[in-house]
């Protein structure tokens, strides 16, 4: 089932993705934000909370974002401390905690002579990440994993421990992937809540704690069911790079990780996010995680049918900025979705042509399929038509990860026989059509290949377009999901800092030497 | 059909025929299974009897069960409270809100708190509307902006203040442990405590929103599933034109304001 397309238009996709990138490239690399700092103290070792429950790389880093120090990076201010007073890292927390120590009021050393006192800690914290890494990999090759399209399920209970229980129930059902939904809102809390481990709502807070119960629930149900669990969990929103660290010390296998999705659907500041973003990625990378993307849900808010081409215009910029984050096309989890209204004729047509497109631009990309959402009407019997529309499509256009739809979508998080039934549904259709693909062509010229070049067409136009003004003012008129943001609005922007050109941290080149890293390669053999 | 005794109708009038389908924390077998069938006999169905039951591991069975309803209802003594407005199309809309209020009216829309579902708010606010619907921005007499995702109180209370809102239209999607009763009642409170609630039309919608929640919770009407712009808009002219009957010759309704620092 392949489609014809231009190689010359992709290859043109790509260059104009690299150009958009490009014109960030200052922005991004010559910043920092709270965030990032307060991620590389946790990268240092940094944990716990002081007696306000405010955890400790919130206190640190605020001491020093207040002290105007941030430019230089919080690892330098850390770091003089430790040296001239021969403190360790905690000690030095718990000084700034107490106010017996003002860090940027001490007498600045030369980095060169304190930047070395880090050394141990820093290698310390990526040798946990190393063991993860060594540990996922053992496990794969010992248990094997799920066949693709892999099925992915969501917990949402706000509990960790009831979250652990249904995922099993999911596993053992056959779920290859599990995802715990974030409690509301979390994306916006400029925190990682230390330890809450249940009263979440509309589902769990993200932390350490709860990374780690999880993984051990789906380390054990793997093992009964013959395969390795990946988990998911959301690396995005305020704490993006925290949580990019906390996921890869917990051994979480794919993070959703997305700053187009931040700045349009939570409105997070732009430079905020994508500077955030830029390191979340190079932990993500380092730690082998895959990342999903978010581009289906601008067909919730944008016309799905019409506004298909944003979406594979957005796939080629993120996969841009994946890249440049020294990620693999293999960890590029490109998202989409099978969005269209069911009650416009051919819909299915459409479906396979959006679906079958995103598979051949982006070959090595673990795509993400999402299953309907807008459409779905509370009628849960005609849900489960959809769903199993949805399914056929994705076994027969060769999708990656297949967010199993729910027959209850736009009811309710979903129920223990929600999930089960969903699970039958897609088993019983991705073994149905197992070889069926192989045994069909797209019809040269017909109405999918047609439908997937036009929407091609339409992508390299609006790239144009965005490469001309620039993505921040892409953004500002409202180009991705009908929604327009302010490059000077949206929450986070006082955590932005300009670095001085003698900012340090001892992580960028840590986690770029990692060996086999793709920093700035292209995405080149989908052109040839 | 005897109209006061009311029944399911599956294959046969009277019949009483329900499916149900549910999950048991408890692993599948034949005591499950009956189980299942007196758990739908001590909810009231009569002859109940399982249709399928599926082992889904960690001691969880699903089941599907059919029992035969023996409750009835009257349906002519049934009474819904709902909003009670003439449906207008779009030029009536707009000339009416010319006519009533000589200019354009000013309606915010948000999804408050914590909530960051836009879909709903997006269908009957934005220019596009939903199934074929236009939303507010298309009617050139509303002035119409939609404030998006998860705006506090403080920040939508604020605006009501300095942009002189005519109406809010708030939404609310996420509904566990009832946080959008939270929500609602906190927006509520703010806009008395400010003296502001009774100087604009405050309309709630979403998937779990009835009219009867939303009046009990001190909004003016509450709108939920299948809800378009048009329904929306010919209510805001409907309450204009109260205000006008009420008040006649008066062109405002009561105490809005247009002052930018009331």
């Amino acid at each position: 089932m392949q489609l014809r397309l231009d190689r010359e238009r992709i290859a043109a996709a790509r260059e104009l993705a690299a150009e958009i990138a490009a014109d960030l490239d200052e922005l991004i690399t010559g910043s920092t934000t709270t965030s990032v700092e307060r991620a590389y103290l946790r990268l240092l070792g940094l944990e716990g909370t002081d007696e306000h429950g405010v955890p400790l790389p919130n206190v640190v880093v605020k001491h020093i974002h207040d002290g105007d120090g941030l430019g230089r990076g919080v690892c330098y201010w850390v770091a003089n401390a430790m040296y001239r007073h021969d403190l360790s890292l905690d000690e030095v927390a718990e000084g700034v905690e107490t106010g017996a120590l003002d860090l940027v009021s001490e007498k600045e050393e030369a980095p060169e002579k304190v930047m070395p006192v880090l050394d141990e800690l820093a290698v310390l914290g990526l040798k946990k990440i190393d063991k993860q890494r060594e540990k996922r990999e053992r496990l794969q090759n010992e248990l094997g994993v799920g066949k693709e399209p892999q099925l992915y399920i969501i917990v949402a209970t706000g509990d960790v421990f009831i979250d652990a229980s249904q995922a099993r129930a999911g596993v053992l059902q056959g779920a290859d992937i599990v995802a715990v939904i974030r409690h509301t809102a979390q994306s916006l809390l400029d925190f990682v809540p230390f330890s809450a481990v249940t009263g979440g709502v509309g589902g769990t807070y993200a932390n350490g704690e709860n990374f780690r119960i999880m993984r051990q629930a789906m380390d054990d149900a793997g093992r009964e069911a013959g395969k390795y669990v990946m988990l998911t969990n959301y690396c995005s929103g305020l704490c993006m790079p925290e949580i990019a660290v906390l996921g890869a010390v917990e051994r979480l296998d794919v993070m959703l990780n997305d700053s187009m999705y931040g700045i349009i659907f939570r409105d997070i500041n732009m430079r905020r996010t994508l500077v955030d973003q830029y390191v979340s990625r190079m932990i993500n990378g380092y730690a082998g995680v895959i990342i999903n993307t978010g581009e289906d849900n601008y067909l919730t808010t944008a016309d799905s049918f019409e506004a298909a081409h944003t979406v594979v215009a957005s796939q080629f910029i993120n996969e841009r900025f994946a890249l440049e984050s020294g990620l693999k096309e293999e960890q590029i989890g490109l998202g989409h979705a099978f969005e269209i209204d069911p009650r416009k004729k051919n819909s299915l047509l459409y479906e396979m042509a959006q679906a079958r497109l995103v598979r051949q631009l982006f070959p090595r990309s673990p795509v993400k399929y999402m299953p309907p959402t807008k459409y779905m009407t509370g009628n849960i019997f005609k849900g489960y038509a959809q769903n199993t529309l949805f399914n056929l499509a994705s076994v027969l256009t060769g999708q990656s990860i297949h967010l199993l739809g729910m027959m209850t979508e736009a009811l309710h998080t979903p129920h223990l026989q929600d999930r089960y039934l969903a699970i039958e549904s897609a088993r019983y259709v991705f073994d149905a059509a197992d070889g069926l693909a192989k045994e069909l062509s797209i019809k040269p010229g017909g109405r999918i290949e047609r439908r997937a070049q036009k929407v091609l067409a339409d992508a390299v136009k609006m790239l144009e377009e965005v490469a001309s003004v620039g993505l921040m003012e892409a953004i500002s008129r409202g180009m991705f999901a009908d929604i327009a943001r302010n490059p000077d609005g949206g929450k986070g922007q006082d955590g932005v800092v300009v670095k001085e050109p003698d900012y340090c941290s001892p992580f960028i080149d840590l986690l770029r030497d990692k060996e086999g890293s793709a920093h700035g390669s292209d995405a080149s053999h989908a052109i040839r | 059909m005897d109209p006061t005794r009311v029944m399911p109708y599956g294959d046969m009038p009277n019949d009483g025929a329900t499916q149900l389908s549910f999950t048991l924390p408890v692993p599948a077998g034949e005591e499950a299974k009956e189980a299942a069938r007196q758990l739908v006999a001590k909810m009231g169905f009569a002859e109940p009897s399982v249709a399928h039951m599926q082992d889904m591991g960690e001691s969880f069975s699903f089941f599907i069960v059919y029992g035969r309803c023996t409750a009835t209802v009257d349906y002519a003594a049934v009474r819904v409270p709902r909003a009670e407005f003439p449906l207008l199309d779009a030029p009536r809309i707009n000339a009416m809100i010319a006519k009533l209020l000589g200019r354009r009216l000013k309606v915010f829309g948000a999804c408050i708190e914590s909530d960051a579902h836009t879909v709903g708010i997006d269908a009957i606010m934005n220019m596009k509307g939903y199934d074929g619907d236009k939303g507010l921005e298309s009617y050139k007499e509303i002035e119409a902006l939609n404030l998006g995702a998860q705006v506090s109180c403080e920040d939508l209370v604020s605006k009501v203040v300095t942009e002189g809102v005519d109406a809010l239209l708030i939404s609310q999607v996420v509904t566990q442990r009832d946080v959008h009763v939270k929500n609602l009642t906190r927006l509520v409170d703010m806009l008395e405590a400010e003296g502001l609630r009774e100087r604009i039309i405050l309309i709630v919608g979403g998937p779990r929103i009835s009219q009867e929640l939303a009046k009990e919770l001190g909004y003016d009407a509450g709108f939920g599933p299948g809800t378009h712009a048009g329904h929306v808009a010919s209510y805001l002219v409907f309450r204009l034109q109260q205000h006008e009957d009420e008040a006649p010759g008066n062109p405002l309704p009561e105490g809005s304001f247009h002052g930018s620092h009331d």
